[in-house]
């Protein structure tokens, strides 16, 4: 298929870490359904580091795409790797994604601080407000590009 | 694996008959019909054989045909006309729906920019325009109506006839775009009082890159195209004579076996109607009954089409979805919205066109794969798990 990239296809038919976590220590949920695009991360973490993680995401394919490989880059990893983890880290390990769909990247970098905070949230762990925007100002920017 | 083509209101296969007529026309009868030798005048009088063909299929004089590169030049070239038309009486309103194809709204809309003004008729939550709304409407400036034939999303058929009859009795022009229309459904431009008529050839096992318009004697047609004398000087640019042979070909094929294929192409709709309605929380798009014979077009709640469409594609079923994802936009398709469906659940539509070329067995085929598919997107959304566990609610 010309639209997306063999490493899309492959994610969105064959998406790693589906599911949920009943008892995640952390959940984040970006997006909303009127524009067409929902992530949900939950996390399991120990000592800092994430020992599970699962996703749940209605959208297009490389939404689900971009879930996948979200998850598969965090799992295992210190926390202070996973708020690294940029958009387009995550498209780039799918071999790209077209102009369009950039946004579906941006939604999985979210899901992913969204849930950490979460955690940060839920255990009264002290974090650096400043670098957890607004979700919905970034999704404007998504928008624009 | 076996490709199931189930996207006949994208494009259909072209048909032998068609390929069979066009492929003369491609070797040994190359002429341009402008040229006064032989080869040319060879090439000339197929033109004119095609458009006395067409013209008698659409019940017009072969002096109303003239031939497009297909249906968004001749939708463009019919609104532009009727409206210069009008506005050199100072009749600057133009009526037409929600729900056209962007070859008439984007033209209407950038006619409203040069100082129309648009009136869009209302489709209803069926998808079907009501002709005594269009005639409470119209207005003493009003300078046309542009109503299509049949919707090529949701497949609603419109009473062209009774809009027809409306427009005649007000004296405005009325043009239809009947690109997924002709060939499926009956046409006849006297009897249906149509003033203007766009068709294009992919729609109906013709080949694509090639329509015609249909214009009434004494009303407005305005070149769109400039250059030469071709098409009695309404159209320049030396003639498609292959394609528009093909095309010629394919809708006499078509008109003669309509009663036929629509008989086969509707039971077969309505079986896979019948089968994706025993998904739960799904809906059938637009009129049950006032819809093309081929027209499947339903919506899927908690899931999103473009993802619907790749996993289907993974089985081998080309279809088509209204989805923001599918249309490179960020909005859903602007036929769903104007039907009334919420974002969300437009998000999750998926259109299904069948051709006479289509079997019983592709039908089984889609019965088993679309409810697959659907159960495992849902099974991986959010949304889906919010509505299942009533944190919103069910909006289909």
């Amino acid at each position: 298929m010309a639209l997306y990239s063999d490493k899309v296809m492959d994610h969105f038919t064959n998406p790693r870490n589906v599911g949920k976590i009943e008892d995640a220590d952390g959940v984040g949920e970006v997006g909303n359904a009127v524009c067409g695009d929902i992530m949900k991360i939950y996390l399991k973490i120990e000592n800092d580091i994430i020992v599970d993680v699962k996703f749940n995401t209605f959208g297009c394919g490389s939404a689900i795409a971009s879930s996948s490989m979200a998850t598969e880059l965090i799992k295992g990893k210190p926390l202070s790797q996973a708020l690294e983890l940029t958009n387009k880290a995550v498209a780039e390990a799918l071999d790209g994604l077209p102009a369009h769909k950039m946004h579906c990247s941006v939604l999985a970098e979210e899901a992913i601080r969204a849930a950490i905070k979460d955690y940060y949230d839920r255990h009264g762990i002290e974090y650096d407000k400043s670098k957890f925007p607004d979700p919905a100002e970034e999704e404007h920017k998504a928008d624009e590009d | 694996m076996k490709t199931i083509y189930a996207d006949n209101a994208a494009t259909t296969a072209m048909s032998k008959t068609a390929i069979d007529a066009m492929t003369p026309y491609l070797a040994g009868i190359y002429g341009n019909p402008s040229s006064l030798h032989s080869a040319g005048q060879a090439a000339k009088e197929a033109l004119e054989a095609a458009r006395g063909k067409i013209a008698a299929l659409l019940n017009a004089d072969p002096q109303e045909i003239y031939f497009t590169s297909g249906g968004s030049e001749s939708d463009n070239q019919c609104i532009r006309s009727a409206a210069t038309a009008g506005a050199a009486k100072g009749k600057k309103h133009i009526i037409s729906t929600a729900f056209e194809h962007h070859a008439v709204l984007h033209t209407l809309k950038q006619l409203e920019k040069e100082g129309f003004e648009v009136t869009l008729l209302d489709v209803h939550q069926n998808g079907v325009v009501k002709a005594e709304e269009v005639k409470a409407a119209i207005r003493p400036d009003t300078a046309l109506v542009t109503v299509m034939f049949a919707n090529n999303e949701v497949g609603t058929v419109q009473p062209v006839a009774e809009i027809g009859k409306v427009c005649r009795e007000a004296g405005v022009v009325f043009h239809t775009d009947a690109v997924q229309a002709a060939g499926h459904l009956k046409i006849d431009v006297k009897a249906q009082n149509i003033d203007m008529l766009s068709v294009s050839a992919h729609k109906f096992h013709g080949p694509k890159g090639v329509g015609a318009l249909y214009c009434r004697k004494g009303a407005p047609l305005m070149p769109h195209i400039r250059g030469g004398a071709q098409e009695r000087n309404k159209r320049a640019g030396t003639e498609n004579v292959a394609g528009i042979v093909a095309m010629a070909a394919a809708l006499a094929e078509a008109c003669a076996s309509m009663d036929e294929n629509a008989k086969k192409v509707s039971a077969l709709r309505d079986e896979l109607i019948k089968g994706l309605l025993k998904i739960p929380h799904s809906k059938l798009n637009g009129d049950v009954s006032l819809r093309l014979p081929g027209n499947v077009n339903m919506c899927f709640e908690g899931i999103e089409g473009e993802s619907l469409l790749l996993l289907l594609d993974a089985r081998g079923i080309c279809a088509s979805s209204g989805s923001a994802c599918t249309s490179g936009s960020l909005e859903p398709s602007h036929v769903l919205l104007a039907l009334g469906l919420p974002h969300e659940v437009a998000h999750g539509s998926l259109r299904l066109s069948l051709s006479e070329y289509n079997t019983e067995d592709d039908v089984k085929a889609i019965l088993k794969a679309v409810p697959e598919v659907v159960a495992y997107l849902r099974s991986m959304s959010p949304v889906w798990e919010d509505l299942e566990k009533g944190k919103i609610p069910h909006l289909i």
